[in-house]
């Protein structure tokens, strides 16, 4: 039996789904082209090794705000975690201010900005939409977002607003 | 004795809701052998089938991962606050 990391039960990945119509799903990441383009270019700056961070807004708003470079632990081109300590320190502060992390965004640096298994397995903020990058293209990154919700993944339509 | 434990959303369906919960202990292996009495199934998503607390989850004794002290062996006393965070991560 095959134990996978993460909160979400194992799965065989040929059960890995989308949903067919993002559209008609009413989900939607809307987002400033400031803050799309502040991931971007982490996402370039770190480039071999993955970026990662959080664009924190007002609870229960679905609005990203507060852009949060995060450190990647594991400075790795094929994985990324937050530094515990770190975390812990951000969370606290997005608690103090009656926030929550609206987007998780981490970069895949040869591969499709599509999640992973083990980045299905370890999501874990139920509000959060994980936006992937990818910057395997020297003159194009790949952005996309995804909700991700006991092990199911979706993804949606990305609206960028002024 | 109360010691203050904050709860993560995503275990918030063990707690009826409650972002913070209290117990008591006099290790962190205590304290959650304490709460799962109350919160039945919280226990199984921090400690694994061989005892050890979960790799993806990072448990915090105040300001300190637990791991860098002695992981669920990690003393607590009343007023402290343990904080319970999953771990962000991922990759191939």
């Amino acid at each position: 039996m095959r134990s996978t990391p993460g909160w979400a039960p194992s799965r065989n990945p040929s059960s890995r789904r989308c949903a067919d119509d993002p559209v008609s799903s009413g989900i939607v990441l809307t987002i400033t082209a400031g803050l799309r383009d502040r991931i971007v270019a982490h996402a370039r700056a770190d480039h071999p090794d993955e970026a990662c961070g959080v664009i924190a807004g007002p609870a229960g708003s679905d609005r990203p705000e507060r852009f949060i470079a995060m450190e990647n632990a594991e400075r790795s081109p094929t994985f990324y975690r937050f530094d515990s300590g770190e975390q812990l320190r951000v969370w606290r502060q997005m608690d103090d201010n009656d926030e929550e992390p609206v987007v998780v965004y981490h970069s895949h640096t040869a591969t499709e900005a599509y999640p992973s298994r083990t980045d299905i397995s370890y999501a874990s903020e139920p509000q959060a939409h994980y936006v992937l990058v990818s910057t395997r293209e020297e003159n194009e990154t790949e952005f996309r977002s995804y909700r991700i919700l006991d092990g199911v993944v979706t993804e949606e339509p990305v609206t960028v607003v002024e | 004795m109360a010691i203050e434990v904050r709860i993560p959303t995503i275990l918030r369906t063990y707690t009826d809701g409650a972002k913070q919960v209290e117990g008591s202990g006099a290790t962190l292996d205590e304290l959650i052998d304490d709460l799962e009495k109350r919160h039945g199934g919280l226990r199984g998503r921090l400690i694994d089938d061989n005892g050890g607390l979960r790799r993806f989850v990072n448990v915090y004794l105040n300001d300190e991962d637990v791991r860098f002290l002695s992981g669920l062996e990690t003393p607590v006393k009343d007023g402290d606050t343990v904080t319970v965070l999953p771990a962000v991560a991922g990759g191939l």
